[in-house]
């Protein structure tokens, strides 16, 4: 275990454990001591991003049954599968703190959790899914790559993961978009009216400027941020640009220049009170998008209740018949079926925890 | 900043041979068959190869189709997971028997000419996997007759004497053994669940059953040039009676859906379902004739 020999000296508080643990840059994992508002600064964070996941996958998901070609087809539905993926590994990752799931879907259809404001922007062309692709995941990316070195074990290891995937998917759009740009006149405007519409939208997914953040310093002091919004958001900037460059298409901000002395691109201001707007519910797409998964949510209950009613009776079945052969078939089904058993493994783990 | 490192060799924009393996198809799929001798064997009917790669290919295009719709929609995120991967294996299997079909008859047509450029009258699908999705408990029904039949069909193909037809079908029989255990799995679970679930799950096993009966029918090609689906009867149904009779359910006793004019999806005679499926799956790619995506 990377924590012991810190957590382990003699004498130490649990705070003081934490605070060595932070500092010497380890992990603090789901046993360990942790400050109340270190556990619900993660949860929050986590569990935001779990949802970006799910909820994302309704913009891209808008064109699936209309993709023009089998292969982009194929690969869309991947991706679709992937992002599903993502969304599981963070729950779980979120469950390690002391929630479960189906709590936290409660507070994503009910509107008391948050996701990603950038998937509450239609997508209204099959362009759209190149430039998903390429800057919404590539400013994913950027906010993401550094969460791989996350002070909290699980959400550093589910990032891992999630980083290397969205990197293909990145990859995915760009060759997309590199493709239309080859393409006929229609489809070089579909590509340029996209990146016109998603481009500040994409900005903004870096969070409001440094001076207007609060949360920011606090979550760098715990190592769970580790690059100010701003920094973030002009690293993201010096890599587009010259992406873009490549690609043929411009990006909608006439003030965008060179600074020689900084080494990096100047760029004009997103318009914050548009994002504060959509973060409030008054996005294009924020009440089609909640609706969805809440009608997903609703349509599946009695599908998951029969699912729980059958491995409680299986459960019952084996208990009741300890030793002889009840159907192995039907319990291996019933073991991978994680609607009915939401993850025991990780609820003993809090338990314990606690 | 010290991990810049990280995204910029993600941002170049290399072409990526390890990735491919992360892809159904990988990124640069252009030869689906790559490796199988793709010339039509001696004594083999181009046509009647051509016309059965369809029926097959069409059957596991429009499923999969159906199956796509269920994205962002299902009841848990598992099923999410699980739908879109039947979702990829059908559409995989799709892209290799159009890809096959347009190799057969001599004509050179594309997978994308044959999905996107048909018409409505020319796909050879059953009406089976053309049914609009119903409820979760109906699309399952229709998955656990669906792959039940196609997994056996699938073993006897795996012996055909077009080697590329032999090995779709050779890599199907996993795939579809898959999808047969989840059929299975969610047909015990919601026929011994809850008493309201073993209620919905008996009407989509009545309302899906009727169109069993065209599955197992054979069409004139298949006697020539493929399984004869009458061959497959007697083991699809010993094999499903005993997935009902385990999860509570009755075995339907119905008769199979009339055809028209002794017509139905096998001759290109569709259900209402099917014209606004393909309106949806061809809309972007007719709208831009001769582009490339």
């Amino acid at each position: 275990m990377v924590t012991a020999e810190v957590a382990e000296r003699p004498g130490a508080s649990p705070e003081e454990a934490f605070e060595a643990v932070i500092a010497a840059e380890q992990r603090i994992e789901p046993r360990d001591w942790m400050p109340d508002a270190y556990r619900a600064t993660l949860v929050r964070q986590i569990a935001q991003h779990a949802h970006s996941e799910i909820i994302g996958m309704q913009p891209e998901g808008n064109w699936l049954t209309r993709a023009p070609s089998l292969r982009r087809k194929a690969i869309l539905l991947a991706k679709a599968q992937d992002e599903a993926g993502h969304g599981l590994y963070l729950y779980a990752a979120a469950e390690t703190l002391g929630v479960d799931r189906a709590e936290l879907t409660e507070k994503l259809i009910s509107g008391r959790q948050k996701y990603s404001s950038i998937f509450n922007y239609p997508t209204l062309t099959f362009a759209d899914v190149g430039v998903i692709g390429w800057l919404v995941d590539g400013a994913a990316i950027c906010n993401q790559v550094p969460l791989c070195r996350c002070s909290y074990g699980p959400y550093a290891r589910a990032m891992v993961r999630i980083c290397k995937e969205e990197s293909f998917h990145q990859r995915q759009g760009y060759e997309l978009l590199m493709t239309l740009m080859r393409g006929t006149e229609a489809q070089r405007r579909m590509v340029q009216d996209a990146v016109d519409r998603w481009w500040w939208p994409s900005l903004m997914m870096f969070g409001p400027s440094d001076a207007a953040s609060p949360n920011t310093a606090r979550s760098m002091a715990w190592r769970i941020k580790r690059h100010t919004n701003d920094e973030l958001r002009q690293r993201f900037v010096d890599m587009t640009v010259p992406q873009a460059e490549h690609l043929g298409v411009t990006l909608p901000d006439p003030g965008m220049s060179w600074n020689e002395e900084r080494g990096s691109w100047d760029f004009g201001e997103p318009d914050w009170s548009e994002l504060n707007r959509v973060i409030q519910g008054q996005g294009p797409c924020n009440a089609q998008r909640v609706d969805r998964r809440r009608a997903a949510h609703e349509e599946g209950a009695w599908v998951r209740e029969a699912a729980t009613a059958y491995a409680e009776k299986r459960r019952a079945e084996a208990g009741a018949s300890a030793g002889t052969d009840a159907s192995t078939r039907t319990h291996a089904a019933t073991a991978t079926n994680a609607a009915a058993e939401p993850d025991a493994g990780t609820k003993t783990e809090q338990e314990n925890g606690k | 900043m010290t991990d810049d490192h990280v995204y910029l060799s993600l941002a170049e924009a290399s072409p990526e041979p390890e990735g491919e393996g992360r892809w159904a198809y990988g990124t640069g799929f252009a030869d689906p068959l790559l490796g199988v001798d793709t010339a039509v064997p001696p004594g083999l009917d181009g046509a009647d190869l051509a016309a059965y790669c369809l029926m097959l290919g069409d059957d596991a295009l429009v499923l999969s189709q159906r199956l796509i719709e269920w994205c962002t929609r299902a009841p848990e995120l598992e099923e999410e997971v699980a739908l879109a991967n039947l979702g990829l294996d059908l559409l995989g299997q799709a892209r290799q028997l159009l890809t096959r079909a347009g190799q057969a008859d001599g004509s050179g047509r594309t997978e994308d000419d044959l999905a996107y450029w048909r018409e409505e009258h020319e796909f050879r699908n059953v009406r089976l996997v053309e049914a609009p999705n119903g409820d979760f408990a109906y699309s399952i029904a229709r998955l656990l007759l669906f792959s039940t039949v196609r997994g056996a069909l699938y073993e006897a193909l795996a012996g055909h004497a077009d080697p590329v037809l032999a090995a779709v079908a050779a890599r199907g029989v996993k795939e579809l053994a898959y999808h047969r255990e989840y059929a299975t799995a969610w047909t015990l679970r919601l026929g011994d669940g809850t008493p309201y679930s073993a209620e919905r799950m008996q009407a989509g096993l009545d309302a899906v059953w009727p169109l069993l009966e065209e599955l197992l029918t054979a069409h004139p090609v298949e006697l020539r040039v493929g399984v004869d689906p009458a061959t497959l009867r007697e083991p699809v149904l010993r094999s499903l009676a005993a997935v009902l009779a385990e999860a509570g359910l009755a075995v339907p006793d119905v008769p199979g859906l009339a055809t028209v004019g002794g017509r139905a999806g096998r001759d290109g005679v569709h259900s209402e379902a099917m014209g606004l499926l393909l309106a949806e799956l061809q809309v972007l790619a007719r709208a831009h004739p001769g582009a490339t995506w």
